[in-house]
Parts: C-alpha cells; structure tokens; sequence
C-alpha cells in the first residue's frame, strides 16, 4: 500500500507518531506526481526542491513543538489562483505566465502556519472560468477516473491531485461550484465554506463577492480538519467574518437524529441524469434510515440562478481582470505603437477565449445604458434567490441534492456550447449567490464507473450541520479510490 | 453681439491630511524614492485587498459639516472603470451612487460686497492616481506609484458661480474651511488642492444652460483665471460663428494660455461604475457623527470673534489675520509666548506681509518659528534694540528664521543706552553741525531731527532715539 | 435571436475592455453575446420592482484600519515583476503625445 492512500488526517498521525518522517512523506508525493503527471497533468507548478528543505524545516518544527497541529508535515496542492511568495502563480493564463508574486494568500500563510509542506500549484480553468479545466493555458486536466473525461472544473487540478492520489490535500476557490462541481467528477470531498469565512486576500480575484476559498480531501474528517486551519478574520480582507465558531471537527460524529433534511423538487427535473438521480436520492434514503426527517419542498427560483450569476460574476471579472495591462506583472506583448495598442495585444494575446467572452460580456452589462436592465437586475434577483434559502432554512437544517447535473463529460465535448456548460454549474451557483457553504461529497459510480457527488447545502455559518451531514453518511460509503490510483 | 452670462461649476479634489493611505499603510508623505511608498494594495497586485482608513470618513464628514451638508449615515464605494497607466487596478475606488456628502454650500463675498450662497452638489472620498513623468524625447513616459492610493475627497459644487471673482472667492473659502479643519494644506501649487472647472455660457436672461466643457490642469488661481476667460471667449466665439459647443474634457495649458480637447477614440468616458464588491458599507452613526462634530476645532468666523474679544485686536487685522490658517496659528503660538497680542498683529501685519509681497510667496511658505518672533518682541519691549534694527533682525528671521538674541549678540546691535557714551557722541554733533545748531535756537524745531539722525548714523543705529532727543534737547536749551 | 449585437457593440466593448479581437472572434463573440443575452433576459420573467439590489450578503460594515503606517519601502518588491522597469519606475509607452 502507498502511503499516499492515506487520508491526511492518518498521515498527520504517523508523522506525528514519527511513524512516517516529513521528508518520506514529501517524497511519496514527488514519486506519484513523477508517476502519474504525465496522464493526469494536475499540475501547473511543481516545487520539488524548495518543498524538501521545507520538508526538513517542518520536522525540526514538530520536534520543536512549533508545529502541533493534526496535518503539520502533510504535503499540500494549492490551486494556481493563490498567490505563494516566490513561486510562479498562474492562474493557469499565459497573461500571468512569469508572475512570481512577493506575497502570499492568508489561506497559505495558515496553512504554513500548521506546518504544511506545498508540493505545487494546480492548473485550473484559466481564472477560474470555466466548468472542465480545459481553459487552462496549461492544457487540460484529465480525471482520474478515466482520462478521457474532464475533471470537472475550476478547482480540477487539485481534485485532480487528490483523486489521483498525488497529493494529500489540496486547496480550491468556488466561484459557481469550483470546488463542488470537480469534487463531485473526481470521487473527492470538497468543501465551499460561507462567504466571509476564509480569507480572499491573495486569491487572484474572478467574482469577488462570490468567490471562497475551501478544502478538497479524500473525506469529511480531512475536510473538516482543513477548513479549521484555512478559516480565520483576516483584517486584510474588509468582507472578511469574525465566526463565532471554528471548531468545525466538533460536528465530526455520525448521528443525524431529528435532522431535518430538505429536498428541492427544483433539482431533481428536466436535466438531471438518472443514474445522478438515483444515486443521490439512495444517498438521502441513507440519511432517513439514520434519523433524519428528510422530505421534499419547492425552493423556487433555481432557474434564475445562473443567469443572475453570469451577469454578476461577469462585471465583477471585467473590472478584476482590468488590471492585467502589461504595466506592473505579467506578459507584455513584443510589438506594440503606443499604449492602448500595447493594452490591447497584451490583453488580446494573454487571455484565452473564455476570459475574454466573459470580460466582453461583463463589459457590456455595465455599460451606459445597460447597467439597470442587466446588473442592477441581476443583484434584485440574487436578494429573492437569498429570501428563497431564507425561507427553507427556517424550515429544514440541511438542503440535499446533487452536485451536478452529470457525471464527468468526456474532454473537449463542452466548449463549444457556452450556454449548455453554464448549465451544468445549476445546482452549485445559487449557494455562492446566497453566500451558503456547501459540501460535495461522493454518493457512488455510474455505469462508465465514474465518480456522482452528493451536494448538501447549509445555512449561513452552519458548515457544522453539512458536515454531520455528510459525515454520518461516508460512515456508510465504501471508500472507493480512482483506477489511477492502484 | 449677445450678452452672455457665464456659468460655472468646480470639482475640487484635496488631499487628506492623512499619515498613510486610503486603503493601505503606505505613507503619504512626499519626497520618497520613487515607488518607495507602495505596496500590493496600493499598486493593483493581483489578490490584493482595500481596507479604508477610518480617518479618510472623519475628515470627510468634517469638511462636509463645515460646509453645511448632509451626511450621508449609510454610504458605500464604488468602482470607477477606465485604462490608464498611473491607474494600478485600471478602476479607481471612488463613490457615486451614496456619496458620504451631500446638499451644502458656503457663503462667498461677491466683488459688489454682497453675499452669495454657492451650492455644494456632493463631496465623495476615492483614491489618488499615481504619478507619470514623460520623457520629453524618448518615446516611454514612467510610472509611480507613491501618491497612488493617496486619499481625496471631491467636492462637487452646483454650477452657481457667474465669474472668475466668483470662482476665487469660492475656491478661496472652500481652503480656508479644509485648512481650519485641519484636514488638507490645500496647496495647489503641489497638487493637494486641484480643480477642475465646468464652464457654459447662455445669452443673458435665459434659464436653461448651455454645454459645458470640463477643464484641467489648473493649478494657480492665476491660471483658473486665466483659463476661466479662455474658455468663455471660445465658446462665445463658437456660438457667434453659428457653431456648438461640444461636451468634452480639455486640457488648459496655461503658458500657451489655451485648452485642447482631451479625447481620443479610445477613452469611452463610459466607466461602468458599480458597487466596490470588496468594501462593505460606512455606517455613520448618530453617535459617531456627534463625536466629530464636537471634536470639530475652531472655524475662522469663531476664531475673529474670540480675537478680538480676548486679545482686543482691531477687527480689519483679526480679519486679516484668520484669513489664513497657518497666520493665526504663528499668531497664537508667538501670542502664546511673549503675552503681546498687539505687537505681534503688528509684525504679522506689517512686516511679514512686506517680506511676503517682496518675495512673492504664499503664506504657507512662512518659515520663521513663533519663539524667534517672541523672542524679538522682547527684546524691543526691553528696549534692548530700537525698532529700526528690529526691523533688520525681522528680515533674517523671515528669511533664516535666526536666532534674535544670538544674532544681536554677535552683531553687537543692542542699543546704547549709556548716559555718558551718548552725550559725548551728541557734543560731538552738536560740535559739528554749527548751523542746524542755529536753526533750531532760531526756532525752527525740525532741525532738530537732522541732529537726531546724525546721531544715529555716528552711533550705527544702535541708539535709543527716544534718549538721543531727550539729551539733545538737554544740551540745546 | 432577440438580442442582435452589432459590430458597432463589439467595438465600443473592445475599447471599453481594451480587447482587440480578429474578425473570426468578433463573429463568435457577436453570437455568443447575443445568445447570453437572450438567456440573461429570463430575469425579467421576474417582478423584482420591490426588491432593493443585493450587492453584499450580510450585512457587515465599518471594517476599517487605522491611519498608522505599517509599510515600509516596497520598491524592490513593487517592482520584481514589472515588464519594463526603468531605475525605480515602470516604464510605458507615452501616454501624452
């Protein structure tokens, strides 16, 4: 057995136990990303040098009691649109090919903080906008589970990374599903926190009122783990949350007596695919016969979700994205005459077809004379769609459906069709909308043997509640590893 | 021809007082090396954050209750859009929907000596721009970014200014308000106060208002003036060849006395604002809003009572004398020493606006420390040096801000009030001048002050005059 | 199709975004934005007269810093990825002609 099949909780444990060395840990890491990169290509960035003096720094620091938490010595994937000092972060766009920032992302701080070992950054549609990995500057990545299929996207190198086993843990960002959506193709468990509740400073910014950064792992107790070390009121960032709770491992114990558990009619209709269907209403069946009151209710809306999404998602990146000019960072074309040639073969060259859809369109929702009919709109629809889960949760504790409409599409089926892919994000996007953390966790395989992941979706700082949720039912779930990984 | 009336409305951007910057802790001071003041935040890093200073609000609530506006209790910042290179994020955080002022105005005198109330539309806080520095021949220009994120506020009148006179006299109260408050030196010469003038003109007696142009780069209000004319006459010219006036920007080049449009086809002017995503809301509360206004420090009409009731200054130089911050200042710190109210008015009055026309200079550029100037008050109230080479150390001090009692030591200026030195040296005039002896016991008195000068020079200034007079007439009976 | 974009908008947009797109990406985009339009437009299905825009989720506010100076001098670090770095400035094509 590899040590890599052991989630990263187990392996804190063993190095704790100085069962396993920091530095062997590493370097099982190294050896399967070396193995299996090739197939997989998870990865923009691999720092096997710098990650191995780290590796040396973190066990002094474990022997020294400065590292005492339950992953210090584990290696960690961080998704390519977190800034890491003196390491290339791409946002796997050639606009940002040589940018190696002078800072890093509080999400990285505490997770060096905790005595984490970063073996590389993942590749990731570029920016984060896309559902497949396929935007990627880079070249796609391939899921585990079969490499013909997308890994889902955007976070879909670090699920990727998990799914094949080449990392322990990774980190991801969810804008409209990022870290659900890939969890849910790659058989992984990935975590969207609450708006507020990890910090975005130094996350390379797609939709800022809408992007959050959060765990994906090989189960609930990593995910839990991880989110009590990545969570924290960071005074850097002004949408920041001060919680009044971050001991979300506490809600590790397999009951769900009297949970109440909410299924939307709303996901389960034209769309959604029979074998996803099944397995994710088999999972809920799972749930009732361990206590909880589940039932169903209309939730309303979901329909408008995506296109309120698109529209604010879209302005918001305009504008983030304006500042990739060619001046301060990053790719400057050759050959210009003056400035705004030079802002717009720089601009032009450096980003790929669906940043500039999106920038384009973002543009236009905000121009004079459109800014009322498509963004103030968009922000009046996304306050129903926040009354609508105002509404449930008065009612039900936990919100069930799945994570997707499919399971993993095959690679370069979905590009072609913007629409038809923003479609696929339908069951995801309303919580970013909302601000609601959501977790994905795996409900089983389709015919093909792939990976169908179940969504449960919590109120406003109750990821305790989905992840009892989603704990009490992985205690039932055979652990299923990807082929990649035997 | 038609008469036209000329209608003017300003947007005053200041810069705040503030130790560091809007949105980052980057200082704000002047003079660093290049880039030197920057961080990731104030320089558009890619996963950078704004955090707003507190101190931007309170300096902005302030100056929008000096001028009599309402604040707005729950405001917000928005993203204003467009490409240029001291631009970091290419958007500026700005406020446009919920500005945190809104609805003032303040009072100016016209030249007819009346009043005049000019309406202030809005006051909003955003962020500064870098600086740009072109390189006269080569073909790059070079960026920095230190007054990058600087905070401003922008004060946005109505367009209810008729003339240049108008357009001073406003501009001159707005600083004087800023400057009370504490809030911005208002320098415009260094940028810290810049306006940028929206002028129309319309025949006299219509109520509608025609196009207007928005002019920049002014910075004197010599140019303001200047530009103010220019601006007129070209559009009068416009209109009276049967042509329009075209809503536009334009650049005010004050050498060549004369405006260029600042349009190209790739500025828009469509800058897609929307709500800053970043920033959360200002919630000024009931309470807060209390506190800064009793924190609010003297303002310029309180502070000429409180001169003359307390200090029994005339009103023309208590009038004189507030009409600038940085005078009533030095007046109250030298006051403050030497407990001569009457005395130091004088030299401000006098003597230091001399040096100032003399030099032109700005009161701002006032150098000399209120202990120096004390320090010469006493040393004339001691008689230990008469007025005229007072009035000689005054200008050292003025220029160097010297040390008086140091300098007149070292000069040997003192007076000589020794009995016996003078009226050996006034025997010796007497001796001398036979004839203006003469004069005067024939009666004309005036000849005595030729002797008194005599004197003086023989002594090198350095007499009391009032004794030289006192012997002479002695030694004259 | 009810939203038509011209090539008109697709100019106007280019400059706005400072994107300059070949004739092929200028039909796609045409299309593309046409059709995301249409589908943005569902949202006037909805009545949303009586509903205040939601820019932010909760309602946090007056995060704010205090004005003390934490930095010091960011120069070199300012400037470690610039494209065209000239002594301590960044160096662009002139902008006043």
């Amino acid at each position: 057995m590899s040590l890599l099949n052991l989630t990263a909780v187990e392996l804190g444990k063993k190095i704790k136990a100085s069962e396993v060395s920091v530095t062997e840990a590493a370097m099982a890491a190294f050896e399967e990303i070396e193995k299996k990169e090739e197939k997989v290509n998870s990865f923009v960035t691999v720092e096997k040098e710098k990650a191995l003096k780290r590796a040396e720094e973190v066990q002094k620091g474990i022997a020294d009691g400065i590292y005492t938490g339950p992953l210090a010595g584990v290696p960690v994937a961080v998704k390519d649109n977190m800034c890491t000092e003196g390491t290339l972060t791409t946002c796997s766009s050639k606009i940002l090919s040589n940018f190696v920032p002078t800072y890093s992302s509080e999400a990285v701080l505490n997770l060096l903080d905790a005595g984490a070992v970063i073996v590389g950054k993942t590749n990731m549609d570029e920016f984060a906008m896309g559902s497949t990995t396929e935007t990627s500057y880079y070249g796609a990545t391939k899921n585990p589970w079969n490499t013909e299929h997308v890994p889902g996207g955007s976070s879909g190198g670090s699920c990727a990374a998990v799914a094949a086993e080449e990392c322990f843990y990774a980190l991801g960002s969810d804008t409209g599903g990022s870290i659900r959506q890939p969890s849910s193709f790659c058989g992984v468990t990935g975590l969207k926190p609450t708006y507020g509740t990890v910090s975005r400073y130094g996350l390379i910014a797609y939709g800022s009122s809408l992007d959050q950064i959060g765990p994906v792992a090989k189960d609930v107790t990593d995910c839990a783990t991880i989110l009590e070390i990545i969570a924290s009121y960071d005074k850097k960032d002004s949408t920041s949350v001060k919680r009044e709770d971050y001991d979300f491992t506490s809600a590790l114990t397999d009951d769900v007596k009297g949970l109440k558990i909410g299924i939307p009619r709303d996901y389960f209709g034209e769309g959604l695919d029979a074998e996803v269907k099944e397995k994710v209403l088999a999972a809920a069946k799972v749930l009732e016969d361990k206590g909880a009151a589940v039932e169903e209710f209309d939730l309303s809306l979901v329909e408008y979700a995506i296109p309120a999404y698109y529209v604010i998602a879209c302005a918001e990146a305009s504008s983030n994205l304006a500042r990739f000019d060619g001046v301060k960072y990053g790719y400057r074309t050759e050959d210009y005459q003056g400035l705004h040639n030079m802002y717009k073969k720089s601009r032009s060259e450096g980003f790929g077809a669906e940043v500039k859809r999106r920038i384009m369109l973002g543009s236009f929702v905000l121009s004079s004379g459109y800014y009322d009919a498509y963004y103030l709109k968009a922000l009046r629809t996304k306050a129903l769609i926040k009354q609508a889960f105002d509404k449930a949760f008065e009612k039900y504790d936990v919100i069930l459906g799945p994570a997707a409409p499919t399971t993993a599409p095959k690679l370069g089926e979905s590009l072609d069709d913007p629409i038809q892919m923003y479609l696929g994000d339908i069951y995801t996007i309303s919580a970013n909308l909302a601000g609601l953390p959501g977790i994905s966790v795996p409900c089983g395989l389709d015919k093909n043997g792939l990976p169908v992941g179940l969504q449960l979706i919590g109120n406003c700082f109750e990821e305790k509640k989905i992840i009892r949720a989603a704990y009490a039912y992985e205690q039932t779930r055979e652990f299923t590893h990807s082929p990649l990984t035997e | 021809m038609k008469q036209y009336e000329t209608v003017i409305g300003l947007e005053v951007h200041v810069e705040l007082a503030t130790k560091t910057k809007i949105f980052c802790g980057c200082s704000t001071a002047f003079g660093g090396a290049e880039n030197s003041h920057t961080c990731p935040v104030c320089t558009g890093m890619p996963g950078s954050l704004p955090v707003l200073n507190k101190k931007v609000v309170e300096y902005a609530v302030a100056v929008g209750l000096a001028t009599n506006c309402t604040i707005t209790q729950n405001c917000k910042f928005d993203r204003k859009n467009y490409f240029y290179p001291d631009n970091p994020q290419n958007y500026q955080i700005s406020q446009l929907y919920l500005p945190i002022c809104r609805n003032g105005g303040i009072e100016i005198e016209t030249e007819e000596g009346g009043k005049k109330t000019v309406g202030i539309h809005e006051i909003h806080m955003e962020e500064d721009a870098g600086k740009l520095v072109h390189d006269e021949y080569g073909e790059n220009s070079l960026v920095d970014f230190n007054r990058s994120g600087v905070p401003l506020i922008e004060i946005v009148s109505e367009p209810d200014m008729r003339s240049a006179e108008e357009v001073i006299a406003y501009l001159e109260k707005l600083r004087l308000i800023i400057q009370y408050l504490g809030a911005s030196d208002c320098k415009l010469q260094e940028g810290s106060m810049r306006a940028d003038v929206n002028l129309s003109i319309r025949e006299v007696g219509t109520e509608e208002f025609g196009t207007r142009t928005e002019m920049k780069n002014l910075n004197s209000f010599k140019a303001i003036a200047r530009a103010i004319e220019g601006e007129r006459e070209r559009q009068i010219d416009l209109l009276e060849a049967g042509e329009k006036v075209v809503q536009e920007t334009r650049r005010w080049d004050d050498a060549k006395e004369y405006s260029y449009a600042m349009r190209s086809k790739e500025d828009a002017q469509d800058y897609r604002y929307f709500p800053e995503p970043d920033l959360v809301p200002v919630i000024i509360s009931d309470e807060w809003l209390k506190e800064i206004k009793e924190r609010q420090p003297e303002l310029r009409t309180e502070k000429l009572e409180r001169y003359k009731r307390e200090f029994q200054i005339p009103d023309y130089d208590a009038g004189i004398i507030t009409s600038n911050k940085h005078l009533a200042d030095i007046f109250e710190e030298t006051t403050a020493i030497c407990n001569n109210p009457k005395k130091v008015s004088n030299w401000l009055m006098v003597e230091t606006m001399r040096l100032l026309k003399e030099h032109e200079m700005e009161v701002e550029e006032i150098k000399f420390s209120p202990e120096n100037l004390a320090k010469l008050i006493k040393l004339t109230d001691e008689n230990q040096i008469n007025s005229s080479v007072a009035k000689e150390v005054f200008e050292k001090i003025f220029d160097e801000d010297i040390d008086p009692e140091q300098y007149v030591e070292e000069n040997g200026l003192r007076t000589v009030s020794d009995d016996g030195a003078l009226r050996s040296t006034i025997e010796k005039v007497i001796a001398e001048n036979p004839k203006s002896v003469e004069d005067y016991k024939s009666g004309k008195k005036k000849a005595i002050g030729f002797l008194v000068g005599q004197t003086m020079k023989a002594m090198q200034g350095k007499a009391d005059p009032g004794m030289v007079n006192k012997i002479l007439t002695e030694l004259l009976q | 199709m009810a939203n038509v974009i011209s090539d008109e908008t697709i100019e106007y947009v280019g400059i706005l975004a400072k994107l300059e797109l070949s004739e092929a990406e200028k039909e796609r985009a045409k299309k593309d934005m046409g059709e995301m339009l249409d589908y943005i437009d569902k949202l006037n299905e909805l009545d949303t007269s009586e509903v205040e825009p939601m820019s932010h989720v909760f309602p946090v506010n007056n995060v704010f810093r205090e004005d003390e100076v934490t930095n010091g001098d960011g120069r070199e670090k300012t400037l470690a990825n610039a494209p065209a770095r000239k002594e301590d400035t960044f160096e662009v094509p002139k902008t006043i002609v």
